[in-house]
């Protein structure tokens, strides 16, 4: 049975959650419309790792992310980050959102989408200061984008606008990056940038969870992986992790059992 | 108060049944293409529409009023060339507004809705403006525009003038409906399709803003240039809770319409008088027919959004209030079969309220669970407690048996520990049929005999 | 330009601070001037009954459409100047009032814009109706007979305003149905609603009913002192919230998900929002009509997107933009006294939306056509140079070197030899030359025409992009060297200096500076004419 084949068995979850550990998620499911997108997901997030989240369209790893930050209701379970609901813990989560995710008609420049990052720290009704935006200028620099501060971000590129994205969870300074398909559509150069910033993250020891797509790079960019369809699949070390039988087993098509079962509960109007 | 509303509705009249007519011609005749309007999610197009018309009839009167002055149309020429001159002027403005809506949004690259709001505003602040200028041509003013006159339909001998308009669009709309059913549904359901299919989607928009306009203007100089807006959408919104079919939800929302105009007349002659008469006022007359009937469509809509069968916010939770009885009532069985496995209830009985307090609910659904259980006949209560029959035992064994099969499916292609595999196997044993639970005994082939946790899977009959 | 950015990035608090402060400024010669203006009101009072034509008198009441007023008039001179030099006092308040009306909800309407949800403010101004009536129906059970007071009915207008958008919001969530027709269902009932409740309370004998029908077509003709200060102090709350809220509202504007993530109670701001359209919408009803009220809120914000693409400066301009449609609107609807103010006031916004439509600074239509057809003449001139290198090319090949300077600027060739390059028409080709000619680039001798010094320069760059552009795209995007001409056709023309200095870099190995490399596909004559 795969269980026993596995390595690295996950951690029991029952006992006290350490509050070293940047994302433990016990015991989750979310359910959209009462159907189970995703079953009993149960994780902890090593410190100081590139985790990539993996898995086939539909999978839930987009509701993965959006659940463990409270945008979309989980049915069941919970989830810490350092040992503490998220609501304490804002200041240390950045998020990088999906790039389709927004307007990106809307009348803003790309320093300003940065600062938005900062908006947390200046709180209510007070405006941005020179000092931020010092602040965001930095971080527009870290992701290479400083000669871009002043463009409206409807005319910059795919790649570029995932930076400012970017720069804008680094702004944050948080010590867990939750990431959604930062590599989707972005060009070579944006790729390497990403790449750098992530190390450069790792090497200051902060952890990020990246939603990936792209099978052929894990091994190169991350440390863990995550392989998700509908359940956990697989989680560890990628040497470990990372193998042909279990991406199979992720990608080879959903578990039509689970589907059905699913499809049944929302026909029938519940879960529980 | 019952009492009143009745003689008062004792007193209905050949008039009050041509208002009722009138309005319902118009309201059933809006709801044709207010059902495709609803559909494309362009409902406020429909606003935007009914705005603008108004300035189409002004200009339409305008241009009538010319054509008589150079000779080319008798003066005396009305009703029907009239009537013809306003819905073609309201067609072509309606047209030309739902183009520069269009044309803004894309090439002025403005988000829809402020599009949209922009062009009608505008078109109708001009109507409004024409309006006065022609006041004294066309015998139209922003009161009629406001409150429709269909309390004047029965006024006069035979048929109204307005029912017969109202009406000959409502068969135009119908046969029009008719003809191009299904390219109306493909282009409504999904555009890009549709124009992959030959069907010219962008020709269909306009077309049914043309067929739209059209119908508002018959419609609004009975019941006025905003109510219309309520007929135009409430009633197809209340067939759309109704029904999944296209089909009968034009057929329903025509119901819909034709009954909101009846009730809204009937309320607008009843209420004011009995309401109005508690407030210390003696001798209100009755209210607006056309506002009460929009009033009726709302609330008709308000009703079905509470009531409807399977969409109504009502029998949902209903229905999520039943599944949890049910499931309670499923877990009680499987608690006790359980019990009996491990025999401890080998002389036949459980103690109820030990056994109501081990569910995870409340106490009033617990008992409600245990009663259904006892009347469908598969829980005997004895002096000891409770007991399964032997039909409920059948139940028991499929649940139970549903459970083991999910647990060990689980185990089979997940990494969870054994611990992790209740909670799951709990939730989705309620789901798993007799058809589902052999498949998982397909998959799961040799293994089906035991459970992860080393407890026998029961058989799906009993062998014992 | 840098100052200007400058002041376009200046925090929002002194922003918010100045704009205080200006109307602390508009408001202490209001009290200055109220003892002047108690003595007036009377005057105007009796102004406005005797302004029948201005209001709309319902329908039952009486024949208002007497055939001599409702003609159009072109006002005099002497009414110009006497309007336009606001030498009348009612005109002169009634001006302040609706310039005011109209910066307040300008600046409402951009975050409505931004948030997407423009239509909710028709919805507020339709559900508002019933309300009112309501209101009235109050007011007269509590004093029979008297005035009734305006902020009664604004707040019975508000409550059923707020009613709509909480029924808009419920069947949304609550429904299956969309949010369209959720704001069409609301819309339609509520008024109906309310015209119904207005077609009993004209029945009701004693009462004073002349009022309320100015909250649908609206009467700015009719304001009094008391209109006036409300209109300031709405005025005051909303510039006064949306500038300390300004952070808060771009944000969530923008990005819900993030601001939700980040802690932002994002209901909580999108409530505030629609409080505010709520507020504007109620005080501008009586001004332009609860139906067209919508348009104060639409119409400016639309506009401001035009010229820039900067959230505080759209919020600014759509102040200014909503204030100059109101205060030009009442001047106009001044200078013709027949018609109400309410339309005239609209179709002012509905002009300066088309003005911005066309020649707004950032997005607007001319700019847009300029710049269009500026590349257009760019991809011309970059293909004409290219076609003459490449003959020239061609030609001087057969002496084992490519091109070298001196022989792009030496030989001539004829238009016939470019007409086959590539599939441009006869009439085309020689309008290229012609301008080609005018900026210097060529010059033309008996029909042969030569490339000037800078014109070789420009002929190379142009070459030099397009391989370039080329070898990118075989070596790094896997194009087929057979299809690579039209891939780079497309996208050469639109490089930037830097991304030419980054293929470089990237493409450095065997491609020596200011060299232009061989094409890497033959170079046939594209097939004669098209």
């Amino acid at each position: 049975m795969i269980t026993r084949t596995l390595p690295a068995p996950l951690p029991i979850s029952d006992q006290e959650h350490p509050g070293s550990c940047p994302l433990s998620i016990h015991d989750m499911t979310v359910a959209y419309h009462r159907r189970p997108v995703l079953w009993d997901i149960d994780y902890d997030a090593p410190p100081g790792k590139l985790i990539a989240i993996v898995g086939p369209n539909g999978s839930g790893k987009t509701t993965l992310i959006k659940a463990a930050l409270g945008l979309v209701p989980a049915a069941s379970g919970e989830v810490r980050f350092f040992g503490m609901r998220y609501a304490r813990q804002r200041g240390r989560v950045g998020y990088v959102p999906q790039r389709e995710s927004v307007d990106w008609d809307f009348p803003v420049s790309a320093l300003d989408v940065v600062a938005m990052g900062l908006y947390g720290r200046i709180g209510w009704c007070w405006p941005v200061t020179r000092r931020y935006q010092r602040e965001a200028l930095a971080a527009l620099a870290r992701v290479g984008m400083a000669d871009y501060a002043h463009r409206q971000i409807s005319q910059l590129s795919g790649g570029q606008q995932q930076r400012v994205f970017l720069a804008r969870a680094l702004a944050q300074s948080a010590d867990v990056y939750l990431m959604d398909e930062p590599f989707a559509g972005v060009d070579a150069a944006t790729e390497r940038a990403i790449v750098e910033i992530l190390r450069e993250l790792r090497s200051q020891g902060k952890t990020a969870l990246v939603v990936h797509h792209d099978l052929q790079t894990v091994t190169d960019y991350f440390d863990e992986v995550l392989l998700l369809n509908m359940r956990l699949i697989a989680a560890g070390p990628v040497e470990q992790v990372f193998t042909s039988e279990n991406l199979r087993k992720a990608y080879g098509g959903k578990l039509a059992l689970l589907d059905e079962v699913g499809h049944k509960m929302r026909l029938a109007g519940g879960g529980q | 108060m019952i009492r009143e509303a009745l003689d008062i509705l004792a007193g209905w009249s050949a008039i009050d049944l041509w208002i009722v007519v009138t309005g319902a011609l118009a309201a059933m005749a809006c709801a044709v293409p207010g059902c495709f309007l609803l559909l494309r999610r362009q409902s406020m197009m429909g606003d935007a529409l009914s705005h603008t018309s108004l300035l189409g009839v002004v200009l339409a009167f305008l241009a009538a009023d010319k054509l008589a002055d150079l000779g080319w149309l008798a003066p005396a020429a009305k009703g029907g060339v009239h009537h013809a001159i306003m819905v073609a002027g309201a067609m072509v403005v309606g047209l030309l507004a739902a183009i520069l809506t269009e044309w803004i949004q894309k090439r002025g690259r403005v988000e829809a809705s402020a599009a949209l709001g922009v062009v009608f505003t505008i078109f109708f602040a001009l109507g409004l403006l024409l309006v006065r200028v022609a006041a004294d041509k066309a015998h139209i003013d922003p009161d009629c525009v406001l409150y429709g006159t269909v309390e004047s339909a029965g006024i006069g001998d035979g048929v109204p003038e307005p029912a017969l308009v109202n009406g000959i669009v409502l068969l135009v709309n119908l046969a029009l409906v008719f003809l191009f059913f299904k390219e109306l549904r493909i282009s409504a359901f999904d555009p890009g399709l549709a124009t992959a299919l030959g069907v010219n989607a962008r020709a269909m928009h306009y077309a049914l803003m043309a067929v739209t306009a059209a119908t508002l203007v018959a419609a609004y100089e009975s019941v006025g240039v905003i109510v219309v807006v309520a007929m135009l959408i409430a009633p197809p919104a209340t067939a759309h809770l109704l029904t999944d079919r296209l089909g009968r939800m034009i057929l329903i929302s025509l119901v819909v319409a034709a009954v909101g105009a009846l009730l809204g007349h009937a309320m607008a002659v009843v209420l004011p008088r009995i309401v109005f008469a508690r407030l210390g006022y003696t001798t209100v007359g009755s209210a607006s027919s056309a506002g009460m009937m929009a009033v009726a469509s709302g609330l008709l809509f308000g009703a079905a959004a509470l009531f409807a069968p399977r969409h109504g916010v009502l029998s949902k939770s209903l229905a999520q209030w039943r599944l949890g009885l049910k499931i309670a009532a499923e877990d009680l069985l499987g608690l006790l079969y359980r019990l009996e496995e491990h025999g401890l209830s080998a002389h036949g009985a459980a103690a109820p309220d030990l056994l109501q307090r081990a569910l995870p609910v409340g106490r009033l659904t617990a008992a409600l669970a245990s009663w259904t259980l006892r009347r469908n006949g598969s829980l005997l209560v004895t002096a000891g407690g409770y007991r399964l029959t032997d039909k409920g035992r059948m139940a028991a064994r499929g649940l139970v048996r549903g459970h083991r099969l999910w647990e060990s499916y689980l185990a089979k292609h997940f990494p969870l520990p054994p611990d992790h595999l209740h909670a799951s196997a709990e939730m989705a044993e309620h789901y798993l049929g007799a058809q589902l639970r052999q498949e998982l005994a397909g998959e799961l082939a040799e293994t089906a005999k035991v459970d992860p946790h080393g407890r026998s899977i029961p058989g799906e009959k009993d062998k014992a | 330009m840098s100052r200007f950015r400058l002041a376009i990035r200046a925090p929002a608090a002194p922003c918010a601070a100045a704009i205080v402060f200006c109307l602390l400024l508009l408001a202490s010669p209001l009290r200055a001037a109220g003892e002047k203006f108690a003595a007036r009101q009377g005057e105007l009072a009796v102004a406005a009954q005797n302004d029948a034509p201005q209001r709309h008198v319902p329908r039952r009441d009486a024949d208002h459409h007497s055939l001599t007023d409702t003609r159009w008039q072109w006002p005099t001179w002497d009414d110009f100047v006497s309007v336009v030099s606001l030498r009348n006092v009612n005109t002169l308040w009634v001006l302040l009032g609706t310039t005011i009306l109209g910066v307040s909800a300008g600046v409402v309407g951009v975050f409505m814009l931004l948030r997407k949800r423009s239509l909710a403010g028709d919805v507020v101004g339709h559900a508002s109706l019933p309300g009112i009536a309501v209101a009235f129906l109050v007011c007269e059970a509590i004093s029979p007979g008297a005035e009734k007071s305006l902020p009664a009915l604004l707040v019975g207008a508000a409550v059923s305003g707020l009613a709509g958008v909480l029924c808009m919001a419920g069947i949304r969530r609550l429904t299956r149905i969309k949010e369209d027709a959720a704001l069409a269902i609301v819309l339609g009932t509520f008024f109906g609603l309310g015209i119904a409740l207005f077609t009993v309370l004209q029945s009701i004998p004693s009462g004073n009913q002349a009022g309320l029908d100015k909250f649908i077509f609206g009467n700015a003709a009719s304001m009094l002192g008391g209109d006036l200060w409300l209109l300031a102090i709405t005025a005051l709350v909303v510039l006064l919230s949306c500038a300390l809220l300004f952070k808060e509202l771009s944000l969530v504007c923008f990005d819900e998900d993030f601001a939700a993530v980040q802690g932002w109670p994002t209901f909580l701001v999108d409530t505030v929002l629609m409080g505010l359209v709520v507020l504007v919408a109620e005080v501008g009803a009586q001004t332009v009509g609860l139906i067209l009220v919508v348009a104060l809120l639409i119409v400016p914000a639309a506009a401001a997107r035009f010229w820039t693409q900067r959230v505080l400066v759209m919020t600014l301009l759509g102040a200014a933009l909503g204030g100059l449609s109101t205060g030009l609107g009442t001047i106009l609807s001044a200078l013709f006294p027949n018609f109400s103010a309410g339309p005239i006031i609209v179709l002012t916004g509905g002009a300066i939306f088309a003005v911005s439509l066309v020649f707004g600074a950032r997005r607007g239509m001319a700019w847009r056509l300029i710049t269009l057809i500026q590349m257009r003449n760019r991809v011309g001139r970059h293909d004409l140079l290219r076609a003459f290198y490449e003959a020239l090319e061609k030609s001087s090949a057969r002496n084992g070197k490519p091109a070298a300077a001196a022989a792009l600027t030496e030989r001539s060739i004829g238009l016939d030899d470019l007409l086959v390059r590539r599939r441009w028409s006869p009439p085309r080709l020689r309008r290229l030359v012609a301008a080609a000619r005018r900026q210097g680039l060529v010059v033309v001798d008996q029909k042969q025409l030569r490339l000037t010094e800078a014109g070789a320069a420009a002929a190379r760059r142009a070459a030099r992009n397009h391989r370039m552009w080329e070898l990118f795209l075989i070596q790094h995007a896997d194009v087929a060297p057979g299809r690579v001409d039209r891939y780079a056709d497309q996208i050469e023309h639109v490089l930037e200096p830097d991304v030419v200095r980054e293929l470089e870099d990237l493409l450095a190995r065997g491609y020596p500076e200011l060299a232009v490399p061989a094409s890497p596909h033959a170079l046939e004559p594209a097939g004669g004419k098209p």
